[in-house]
């Protein structure tokens, strides 16, 4: 590496196989107590359903198992190491409480079917969560049974959908605008509605015009993110949210980036109806590497009566308990209650935080993007000078003159110690940089990445191949992604 | 705030580089009738120590010293130690997604073992690296079914869990996709000559549930000749995962849909689970869900990376296969090395202990009550009972006990019934506790009024 980075050095990390190639027979990482019962014929109880061999499952020993998933781990780039400014996404602190919290016996071994009477801690957590949610989305009723982002989607369309139903009209459309991100199109279309795309206008934000001329009676919904992908708020909410309202349409959120939003505007003071909200996101419980998220759903008064069922109640007797007898309801989205876990996190969180810790949160987040956006004006392309909120998009129409593109500046970032931001996302910027540095970066941290960014930028002038080879530190270096889905190889095979 | 990394020197020096009087000034684009202008109504920043206390407290609250009958798609298993150890590494906790390979190798890797592990135990080609639970991975499953063979209807044995099937109608409600139910037999297995008579030219698959809701083990390859012979698929959901370890996996299937919270993901209140999706290797393209695939870098070093994005919501938007994009990775990653632990011996000694303790305890409990259903079975039985089962468990929680999940709700033909679980962590005594209570209920003369508590949903 030419340039020097002061964020990062390279060091050793271990080499490790598939845990497959480290099987032999006999060897093990676990043992079972005697048995306090007969043993039993299994043949002569399963017959022909008995299974006489698990193919080519792995034995290894304990020790074998702790370093082939820690050797593992060093691969990965996290968090816990430093910023992770993938825009969209909200890779911020998840905070240790919340796992302590999670674990304890009675939290994480409580049965779903077990009896009400000894539920009373998980109904309240349910019952504590909720209200904070609808505090802090200025909603009126909610549920926390979606798994996820996009499955809160698709509950809060189902929604909009048997609310338009019960009006005698389920509606034909939805608009979604140009800048949304892909789950919601495809949201739609599992709802049975056509998708009508609604252009942005020179500002990033929905053309007013645009939507007054597109909105009609066939019109279900729009589903809008606020602040929008390319952190922006849509400042003429309520113009758009009176459109809506004026064909009876309903606004949908997506509550994607709440956090921009968190103590300082509620989305049900400004029109929303329906939304979803990311507890993987704003709400800091981890991502694990892809999940698991939680998705709860908001929504307005009217359309209470089509929550999933079953929905949480306080009983006449003080008592929390569940209610099943919901006849407008939109069903069940997903077994059980949803990913409870997560809420006990989540509600960890909003308590560490307070009023006044989610404000700062919020604040922190908006001041931490904009010193990024200052930061970095110049030197990348701002293809939309409208005030950023909580992330700040840029494009690579400066580098492309050169040749390099986002994914080519991402990778180079790999080498100065940073997780790349997101590329390519918002479609509408051509080559996106989309950069969301979270409120827990320090202002330290932050100065780091804008070094690194500019030394990129001067590396795209003098030496573009270098940043087109990027990364040059790390294990493996661009990986052949069209090879792997010509001739997709999916699981190990014995040789 | 604790978790905020800046003092208000820094933000003073932020604002001043930005050039913004006062942070209000960035809030600015959202119009001021809309601010909000007080204090959010939620409790007070709490200390760590009692945000532990309050959790602790619902933690009592919460079953804790109950030793549990119940079963039902949520299975009580030892969780080795080592899962948490390992799933706690920030380096797996607190990263996002593995889009960006190089520095993410470790996931995806892990990502590239759970699906070959699942492959292995499921008889399938090729797995996804997870779905949201095993409810939404039947129904995936079945969207799926109507992709590949154009067809509309599905058919759903009556034997899958409930909730499962719950679910599947949500999804099935705007999808075009007519469901149909069939019955089970006195052996509680699927009524063979029922799914004849039930399937047409338009079903697109089948739906069953091995082992079954009510713990009998389905005729798989019988099940399948008919399905096939029909031209539909066969779709198989695997609600206990152990079961795996000793009863043959579903070969004949063209798709499982799994649940595998019992690989040493906690009961937890019935979430985070871990779905999954396995099939053949020709339906690859019509799978949803995320999938990590064998590559080589521009060294030819091997390396794995996501693949197949072409059938995902984030390049094909309306026309994805699909709208999931957050999975169940850390969950997957628990599975993961829960296989890992007990392997290719581990597994069937454990499914085998579950099988042993099963069949003591239904032996124990016909004794006194009729155990329903004489069909194979795994760790799940149904007992039926002269007396409402709701009264035997009210009288059950008494001796730190929670019995079987009473069938009334869900199966309301079968009466006093009830589905009870034993897995490895079932003791003999609280086996013969629990016989002892019913056995006395069932020898004593009906009596009148009793208080009934609300026991199960």
């Amino acid at each position: 590496m030419k340039r020097m980075t002061r964020k990062a050095t390279r060091h050793v990390n271990q080499n490790e196989g598939l845990i497959f190639e480290k099987s032999s027979p006999g060897k093990a990482a676990w043992k079972l107590p005697p048995l306090d019962v007969p043993e039993v014929n299994t043949a002569q109880l399963l017959g022909s359903s008995e299974r006489k061999d698990l193919g080519n499952m792995p034995e290894v020993s304990e020790i074998e198992i702790i370093r082939h998933f820690t050797r593992l781990s060093t691969w990965n780039y996290a968090i816990d190491l430093g910023m992770y400014p993938l825009g969209s996404c909200t890779m911020k602190y998840n905070p240790r409480v919340n796992e302590v919290v999670a674990r304890l016996e009675g939290i994480a071994n409580g049965h779903p079917y077990q009896p009400e009477k000894i539920s009373q801690g998980a109904l309240r957590i349910i019952k504590t969560l909720s209200e904070c949610l609808l505090e802090i989305t200025g909603m009126d009723a909610i549920t926390l049974q979606p798994a996820a982002g996009a499955h809160g989607e698709l509950t809060g369309l189902l929604m909009v959908r048997a609310y338009h139903q019960s009006k005698g009209n389920p509606r034909k459309k939805v608009l979604i605008p140009d800048s949304a991100h892909g789950t919601n199109p495809a949201t739609a279309a599992m709802v049975g509605y056509s998708v009508e795309n609604l252009k942005s206008n020179d500002r990033g934000m929905v053309e007013v015009g645009a939507l007054e001329a597109q909105m009609n009676e066939d019109v279900a919904a729009l589903m809008l993110t606020n602040p929008n992908t390319l952190g922006v708020f849509e400042q003429e909410i309520h113009k758009i949210a009176q459109i809506l309202h004026a064909r009876g349409g309903l606004l949908y959120m997506d509550g994607a980036n709440l956090n921009a939003l968190v103590g300082k505007v509620r989305p049900g003071d400004f029109g929303v109806d329906v939304m979803h909200l990311n507890l993987h996101k704003t709400f800091s419980t981890p991502h694990g590497g892809g999940g698991p998220g939680s998705g709860p759903v908001a929504v307005k008064q009217a359309l209470e009566p089509f929550l999933p069922k079953p929905v949480v109640i306080s009983k006449p007797d003080g008592t929390l308990g569940f209610q099943y007898e919901r006849p407008q309801s939109v069903g069940r989205v997903r077994s059980f209650y949803g990913n409870f876990g997560m809420f006990v996190r989540a509600l960890a969180y909003i308590l560490a935080n307070g009023p006044d810790g989610l404000r700062q949160t919020t604040e922190d987040a908006v001041l931490n993007a904009n010193y990024i956006r200052k930061g970095l004006e110049g030197v990348y392309d701002l293809p939309y000078a409208t005030p950023s909120m909580h992330e700040v998009v840029f494009s690579d129409k400066l580098q492309a003159k050169k040749g390099v593109r986002t994914m080519d500046i991402a990778k180079r970032l790999i080498d100065y110690g940073f997780h790349p931001y997101t590329t390519a996302f918002p479609l509408i910027v051509p080559g996106a940089l989309m950069i969301e540095p979270t409120e827990s970066e320090s202002k330290e941290e932050m100065d780091l990445f804008v070094e690194a960014m500019k030394s990129i930028a001067e590396e795209v002038e003098e030496d573009p191949q270098t940043v087109l080879g990027a990364p040059h530190t790390t294990r493996v270096s661009r990986l052949d992604e069209t090879a792997a889905a010509r001739k997709p190889v999916l699981r190990w095979k014995q040789a | 705030m604790r978790y905020l990394p800046k003092s208000p020197a820094d933000r003073e020096a932020i604002l001043k580089a930005i050039g913004a009087r006062s942070v209000d000034d960035l809030f600015a684009p959202i119009p001021a009738e809309y601010r909000l202008n007080r204090d959010l109504k939620i409790p007070r920043q709490m200390a760590e120590s009692e945000i532990v206390d309050w959790f602790r407290l619902r933690s009592k609250e919460n079953g804790l010293e109950y030793t549990s009958f119940l079963g039902a798609g949520a299975y009580m298993h030892y969780r080795p130690v080592i899962i948490d150890s390992l799933i706690s590494r920030g380096e797996f906790l607190t990263a996002y997604t593995p889009y960006q390979a190089e520095i993410s190798q470790g996931t995806l890797q892990a990502i590239f073992e759970f699906q070959t592990m699942i492959c292995e135990l499921t008889g399938m080609e090729v797995a996804n690296a997870s779905m949201y639970d095993g409810s939404t991975a039947a129904a995936e499953a079945a969207m799926m079914a109507v992709r590949i063979t154009g067809r509309s209807s599905v058919l759903i044995a009556q034997s899958l869990h409930p909730e499962y099937r719950e679910v599947l109608a949500t999804y099935a409600y705007h999808q075009g996709m007519p469901l149909a139910t069939v019955g089970f037999s006195d052996a509680g297995r699927l009524n063979l000559k029922d799914l004849e008579r039930a399937i047409t030219p338009d079903t697109a698959c089948v739906l069953i549930q091995s082992p079954n809701f009510f713990g009998s083990i389905e005729d798989v390859a019988a099940i399948a000749e008919l399905a096939h012979k029909n031209g539909a698929l066969l779709v198989v959901s695997v609600a206990e995962a152990v079961s795996l370890g000793i009863v043959e996996p579903p070969r004949d299937a063209d798709i499982v849909a799994m649940e595998a919270q019992s690989f040493g993901v906690p009961v937890g209140f019935g979430g985070p689970y871990c779905g999954v999706i396995a099939t053949r290797e020709k339906f690859v393209r019509q799978m949803p869900g995320r999938l990590a695939g064998q590559t080589t870098d521009r060294n030819g070093k091997r390396g794995f990376v996501l693949t197949l994005a072409t059938r995902e919501q984030h390049i094909r938007r309306e026309k994805a296969t699909s709208n999931i994009c957050t999975n169940q990775a850390l969950v997957a990653l628990m599975v993961n090395i829960f296989m890992t632990v007990y392997g290719k011996v581990g597994l069937k000694e454990l499914a085998k202990q579950n099988l042993a303790k099963t069949a003591y305890a239904a032996d124990q409990f016909g004794r006194h009550a009729r155990v329903l259903f004489a069909g194979p079975r795994f760790n799940e039985f149904v007992v039926r009972t002269s007396e409402d089962p709701y009264v035997i468990n009210s009288r059950l929680l008494g001796h730190k006990l929670v019995g079987g999940l009473p069938l009334k709700k869900f199966y309301p033909e079968l009466g006093n019934a009830a589905l009870w679980c034993c897995t490895e962590m079932t003791t003999r005594t609280a086996i013969d506790t629990a016989v002892g209570v019913l056995a006395e209920s069932e020898a004593e003369e009906p009596r009148g009024e009793h208080a009934v508590e609300e026991v199960a949903r």
